[in-house]
């Protein structure tokens, strides 16, 4: 098969230039996150802290939420009342959910100490902060659905700050079909769809340099070279 | 040499935070980490959820409250059948009663939103329930034709007395003009000991039901159902929303919105769950959009928890 649209080299800069939308959606997405920057082989010598794995964490425990929560669906929300194998998926449902908010919420703080929105990551933090939020909305409507004891008072206390701002009628807290679509398609396709498009962000931009970070440093006068590029420069 | 003021504006610039790094770097996988994340994470999640399990406390039903609370049981009817229960009075999105609703200011989003979720609490929680039995009982004919003054003194009456009576035990209660009360109460009572009120109740005669409100708010207008969240430390002044039965941690990050029920002006104020929803809206929206206002996007560099974290950077400047 013949292509009629090469990509045009500019005579300046040597970059391609598409003439398809396609191909300009492709470009625009290359320029902003070539694939060195999207799986990286090097990183800052500042990102040295163990406060760096707190994001990472997060994303790992969304995975299990994710897996037991695709389990428990399948099966039912009252399967785990009388199974023993649900029991335990239940539990790591909710260990991986105290787990994740554990992680993020340090991930937050730390972000908030270095200030992280600065250089244009603005959209950075406020994704990293809606994805708490819609995270905290997933979870409440999980507490709905424990058909028990504590789904019962839950509902029946929570009802009054959703009916108080005019929207417990379409959010009842006890209406078990209501919830239960809320909790297993809405919310958290919202948060996989935030997290990820946070997690392409952080890639964009990269991660956020020392505050009082200056040219004379000697991690900036002294730079070595970057792994990632000498590796292709060797082949 | 002076050194220029570190800016913690989200602003690009020309400056070393809104250029790519070019300074030295380190080796960094992110596939491994990611994979050591997972593995780490998932021993974390399999060794908690083996140790620790999770909690599972049997749901109350209408039922087990009849049996364990029959005096309480027959109270919250007789508030059902003359208005006066928690429901009655609730306001929108339940029913309409007048100034029940909670206000913002003159906001009154509760009103708003209308009765979308349209209960009588005589109807829907005692006159229909028992219309389903198979042999209705025949004071459900003297009460639909009473008039509402002749309910509200009927009930205030049998309320009154039961009060009063020893232990508050219905079968104690002297003899006075009660009307129909006594009979629909305690038919109302018998059907729930038997369990057949429950399926009864939500379901409202139809084969599916998902919708439990008519259930939990029944519930709720009784002492019993409350006194079993109280011993749970679930309730609002216990900081509940953010509690779990038993020792497990709950929604602990929900730590703000619970702390708030617990000051002034929110405590006692009648709007209270309004006004805490839309403080915590305010707060949200202040952290989300910290970088954008000064004075508290400065705080980082105020208070140099960074110097912790990048403290191998500076050491090595």
């Amino acid at each position: 098969m013949t292509v009629d649209h090469e990509p045009v080299s500019t005579a300046d800069g040597g970059e391609p230039r598409f003439s398809t939308w396609t191909g300009k959606a492709r470009g625009w997405a290359l320029r902003r996150l070539p694939p060195d920057k999207l799986l990286p082989e090097g990183q800052p010598s500042y990102v040295s802290s163990w406060i760096y794995v707190f994001g990472m964490g997060a994303v790992a425990a969304l995975v299990y939420i994710i897996g037991s929560g695709i389990v428990l669906a399948l099966n039912g929300p009252t399967w785990f009342h009388v199974s023993s194998l649900g029991r335990f998926i239940n539990s790591t449902h909710l260990w991986s959910v105290e787990l994740f908010f554990m992680f993020m919420v340090i991930h937050l703080w730390g972000k908030f100490w270095m200030a992280a929105w600065r250089g244009g990551r603005v959209l950075t933090w406020i994704t990293g902060m809606l994805a708490f939020v819609v995270s905290i909305v997933t979870a409440f409507t999980g507490y709905l659905l424990q058909t028990n004891f504590d789904s019962q008072w839950i509902a029946f206390q929570a009802k009054d700050a959703l009916n108080a701002v005019g929207i417990g009628a379409w959010f009842n807290v006890a209406d078990l079909g209501q919830i239960l679509m809320w909790h297993i398609t809405l919310l958290p396709l919202a948060v996989a769809v935030v997290v990820a498009l946070h997690v392409v962000l952080v890639r964009m931009h990269g991660v956020v340099p020392p505050l009082e970070a200056a040219a004379s440093d000697a991690q900036l006068s002294s730079a070595t070279p970057n792994p990632a590029t000498e590796s292709e420069h060797r082949k | 040499m002076t050194k220029s003021p570190v800016s913690t504006s989200w602003r690009t610039r020309d400056d070393i935070a809104s250029r790519p790094w070019g300074g030295t770097l380190r080796e960094y996988d992110l596939f491994k980490e990611l994979v050591v994340g997972v593995v780490v994470v998932g021993l974390l999640v399999l060794g908690l959820s083996a140790v620790f399990s999770s909690p599972d406390d049997p749901s109350v039903t209408l039922k087990s409250w009849a049996q364990a609370q029959p005096a309480d049981f027959v109270a919250t009817a007789t508030a059902e059948l003359g208005g006066t229960s928690g429901t009655a009075g609730y306001g929108p999105p339940y029913n309409s009663t007048p100034d029940a609703s909670q206000k913002l200011g003159p906001i009154d989003l509760q009103s708003l939103s209308g009765v979308r979720l349209p209960i009588d609490t005589a109807t829907d929680f005692v006159i229909s329930p028992l219309q389903t039995l198979p042999t209705a009982p025949a004071a459900i004919d003297e009460w639909t034709k009473a008039s509402d003054a002749q309910h509200a003194a009927w009930t205030t009456a049998y309320a009154d007395a039961l009060g009063k009576a020893p232990d508050n035990d219905p079968a104690k209660v002297p003899p006075g003009d009660y009307g129909p009360v006594p009979a629909l109460t305690g038919a109302l009572l018998a059907m729930a000991q038997q369990g057949t009120l429950d399926p009864v109740l939500s379901a409202k005669g139809s084969f599916y039901n998902t919708d439990y409100k008519a259930s939990i708010l029944f519930l709720g207008d009784g002492s019993y159902f409350p006194g079993l969240a109280d011993a749970q430390h679930l309730t609002g002044d216990q900081w509940g929303m953010m509690n779990e039965t038993g020792n497990y941690p709950g929604q602990s990050w929900l730590w703000l919105f619970s702390a708030l029920y617990q000051v002034e002006p929110f405590k006692s104020s009648p709007n209270a769950d309004v006004l805490v929803v839309f403080s915590m809206v305010i707060l949200t929206l202040l952290l989300t959009l910290v970088p954008f206002i000064p004075g508290l996007r400065s705080l980082p560099r105020r208070i140099p928890v960074h110097r912790l974290i990048w403290r191998d950077y500076y050491k090595h400047r």
